[in-house]
């Protein structure tokens, strides 16, 4: 009795096992008329006419590639649920990461070494150095492409600052402006003047983007040394400047729990005067949240007034699956070229993404930092002139001195952990009004010495 | 008793093998005897079983002794992984946070449906109806309710409940907002969505209740309370302590609610046992720490048997009705 026991459970722990091992090598997709079947991301959530534009362009791929079979699905990179994706190979075979991920990645030989068909792209050579580097090899290769770069700036509802009496043509240049607008905005419109995010890493994001702005750095890299430099006084003074903001002026509205969407929704909707993210945040509010074209307003982050103040800045890569053969791989490269970087370096192609867009009513012309060298990127601007559609003299104060700005990336060491740890100090002062802001960044930087020593 | 009487059958037939119990069968007559048929009807359940249980609750066994990104080869590691949690210092908060919740949803969770129940079944008229509206908040989708209940708790004064305690002369309050309300508000969205699955329980049991003791009461001239202290309770003991065991293990695994309302937050005053092993595996968008996420899960499940036998053992002479 007991043994035929055993034997089943055997047999019952050993047959899941020998089928789960069934491993898989990179190998082609080949439909049954030949064609070589990409998946490639398409944004999570996008709003219909955004969901024809982009299918528009992957039927022009198509007629262009006879041989390449494009096949869209979801995809938009959060860092929760990124990993699970990885891990379990539901990624699309081109889909998108932040810079920060790209040299880990690269590391692992989580994606593919695609740096072959990168290097014959006409541009390849074109790319700003200080851009490519997030995608490449400790070697020099190129394994995934940039396809985007941001500087952080101020978003600000124009509606919301006239109704408060402000100047929406004259956006605050420092913190002190900042805070005064913020509390003026609240208590003559009831709406949260000035709102951060807090949640799911982001909190840590924009906190170290305002510590860059007062000039502080969250660590100190010295080859293979790294430092926490969390506890220092500009982080200091940005938590101070927030827990004013929060517990003295009240002017920071009543959601302390904001993640990147979360914002974003409440910011199209009119319940938020200001915010820091992305420059090229306008894309994401018109075509996923419906915000009003009139209500935008963006101005340069400000910046304290010392020479080590600077901008944070990131990007996008466009990267391929590691699980894909080489036909595939070279499909997937060729769309790369075609739907991200070919609107950037060929009139052609800039012409008709941008007439696509214009056509389905999605916006043209939001302005991004240069992947490609200046004078690439400045012709590009000319080139699609004529479809801009975007309220760009609403975004004057950002356009007029985002080239001008120092521009700083996101801390290399456990970049995610350490905005983590973060997002508790921020939540901190904004939920706890008697919070001590000196022992919150001794812990603080405690945990992120911690967390960088571990990796 | 078709299984058993081969067993002991078999010493007197099989040949001996060596290294064997003498008592074992051949092969042979277990096929005989109808053993591969057996086997065939149980091999649908065992591979479903195996592939989507058994399998997933061994590899994570394996797992927790190992440092993997489920990309690259796994290496194994002792038991840093255990150490390593044991030694975080939000484990400690995340363990409180548990409790809280448990305790929290134990005070109000475990005796509302009770209190739903014994009404209902008092009620004479259109009782189909109130077991109907019990039963509504379960049917809403988990994820819907948690939305909805976000939208109520705006902690602005427009916010919905803030609107409502507005016209009494309260508020606003903070809700989700606040490190010490935000746990509460969680526990009362968690209450009102699960107590349905709860009331249905107990009206069932109380429908088991035979009426002529009830009526033994009446004359006896008990009223209501008395009639629910001695016969209503006693006769629902064994449901009772059932569904609190369920309610125990269930608060101990919440998930849900913390990583839908507030992420963990604010300032990881949300951050139960179960958001935290989230956290280790997926929190970092560079492969987590899978061998953390799965060193505490099984810490989490060893605890949570142990206290399952122990309140059984302690429990068994009262269950017994």
């Amino acid at each position: 009795m007991k043994s035929s026991r055993i034997r089943i459970l055997t047999t019952a722990l050993v047959v899941p096992f020998a089928l789960s091992a069934c491993g898989s090598s990179p190998e082609d997709q080949v439909g049954t008329d030949g064609k070589v079947v990409i998946t490639v991301a398409i944004d999570a959530g996008l709003e219909k006419a955004a969901v024809d534009a982009f299918t528009k362009r992957a039927e022009q791929f198509e007629q262009a590639n006879p041989t390449v079979d494009v096949r869209t699905q979801e995809y938009t990179w959060t860092a929760a649920t990124f990993t699970a994706q990885l891990a379990g190979g539901t990624v699309p075979d081109v889909f998108t990461v932040p810079f920060t991920d790209g040299r880990g990645l690269i590391e692992r030989k989580q994606i593919a070494d695609v740096s072959e068909q990168v290097a014959k792209l006409p541009y390849a050579g074109a790319l700003n150095p200080n851009v490519a580097k997030a995608g490449q090899a400790a070697d020099g290769k190129q394994w995934a492409v940039p396809i985007a770069a941001y500087g952080q700036a101020l978003h600000y509802n124009r509606t919301l600052f006239r109704q408060a009496g402000l100047d929406p043509d004259k956006p605050p240049t420092t913190w002190a402006e900042v805070r005064t607008a913020a509390k003026q905005i609240t208590e003559r419109t009831g709406q949260a003047g000035y709102a951060t995010m807090t949640q799911g890493n982001t909190g840590g994001w924009i906190l170290t983007t305002l510590d860059y702005a007062f000039g502080g750095r969250t660590e100190k890299v010295d080859g293979d040394k790294a430092e926490a430099t969390i506890d220092t006084p500009e982080m200091a003074e940005v938590l101070n400047t927030l827990r004013a903001m929060r517990w003295q002026d009240n002017s920071m509205g009543a959601n302390f729990l904001y993640d990147w969407a979360g914002i974003n929704q409440d910011f199209a909707a009119g319940r938020i005067g200001m915010y820091v993210s992305g420059g090229g945040n306008y894309g994401n509010l018109v075509t996923q949240n419906g915000l009003k074209p009139e209500d935008y307003g963006v101005a340069a982050l400000p910046l304290a007034d010392k020479p080590q103040a600077g901008v944070l800045g990131g990007g996008t890569l466009a990267v391929v699956s590691p699980k894909i053969g080489d036909r595939s791989k070279d499909a997937a490269v060729k769309w790369i070229d075609f739907y991200y970087m070919g609107k950037l370096t060929d009139e052609q192609a800039a012409v008709a993404d941008a007439k696509t867009l214009a056509e389905t009513k999605q916006p043209v012309g939001v302005p991004t930092l240069p992947v490609v060298d200046r004078a690439t990127y400045d012709k590009a601007q000319q080139w699609t002139k004529p479809y801009v559609n975007i309220p760009l003299a609403q975004m004057k104060p950002y356009t007029d001195k985002m080239f001008d700005q120092p521009l700083l990336t996101e801390p290399t060491r456990s970049t995610q952990d350490v905005y983590k740890i973060l997002d508790t100090t921020v939540q901190t002062v904004l939920t706890d009004q008697s919070a001590d802001v000196a022992a919150l960044l001794a812990k603080a930087d405690a945990d992120v010495q911690n967390q960088i020593g571990r990796s | 008793m078709a299984v058993q009487s081969p067993v002991r059958a078999a010493p007197a037939t099989a040949p001996r093998e060596p290294g064997s119990a003498s008592r074992r069968r051949s092969p042979v007559s277990w096929v005989r005897r109808g053993g591969l048929s057996t086997l065939l009807f149980l091999l649908p359940l065992l591979i479903v079983f195996g592939v989507f249980s058994w399998a997933p609750i061994v590899q994570s066994v394996v797992m927790s002794f190992q440092r993997t990104n489920l990309v690259g080869p796994a290496e194994f590691v002792g038991l840093d992984n255990f150490v390593q949690v044991l030694t975080d210092p939000l484990l400690w908060t995340a363990l409180e946070n548990t409790l809280w919740f448990a305790f929290l949803a134990l005070l109000f969770g475990y005796p509302i449906p009770l209190v739903v129940a014994v009404l209902i079944s008092e009620v004479r008229a259109r009782r189909g109806l109130f077991s109907a509206l019990a039963y509504l908040p379960v049917v809403v989708p988990p994820v819907v309710a948690v939305l909805l209940w976000k939208f109520f708790y705006d902690a602005s004064p427009s916010g919905v409940f803030n609107t409502v305690l507005g016209w009494v002369g309260l508020g606003p309050w903070q809700w989700l907002q606040d490190q010490g309300s935000a746990m509460p508000a969680l526990v009362l969205e968690a209450t009102w969505a699960a107590a349905g699955g709860t009331v249905i329980i107990y009206l069932a049991a109380l429908a088991g209740v035979p009426a002529d003791l009830y009526e033994a009461a009446e004359i006896d001239g008990a009223g209501i309370w008395r009639k629910v202290w001695h016969v209503t309770l006693p006769r629902l003991r064994t449901v009772l302590l059932v569904t609190f065991i369920l309610q125990i293990i269930g608060t101990a695994q919440v998930f849900l609610e913390p990583f839908l309302f507030t992420g963990g937050g604010p300032a990881n005053s949300t951050t139960t046992l179960l958001l935290l092993i989230y956290d280790y595996a997926f929190a970092n968008s560079l492969g987590g720490d899978y061998g953390a996420a799965t060193a505490l899960s099984i810490m989490l499940a060893a605890a949570l048997a142990v206290f399952s036998v122990v309140y059984f053992r302690l429990t068994k002479s009262w269950s017994g009705s």
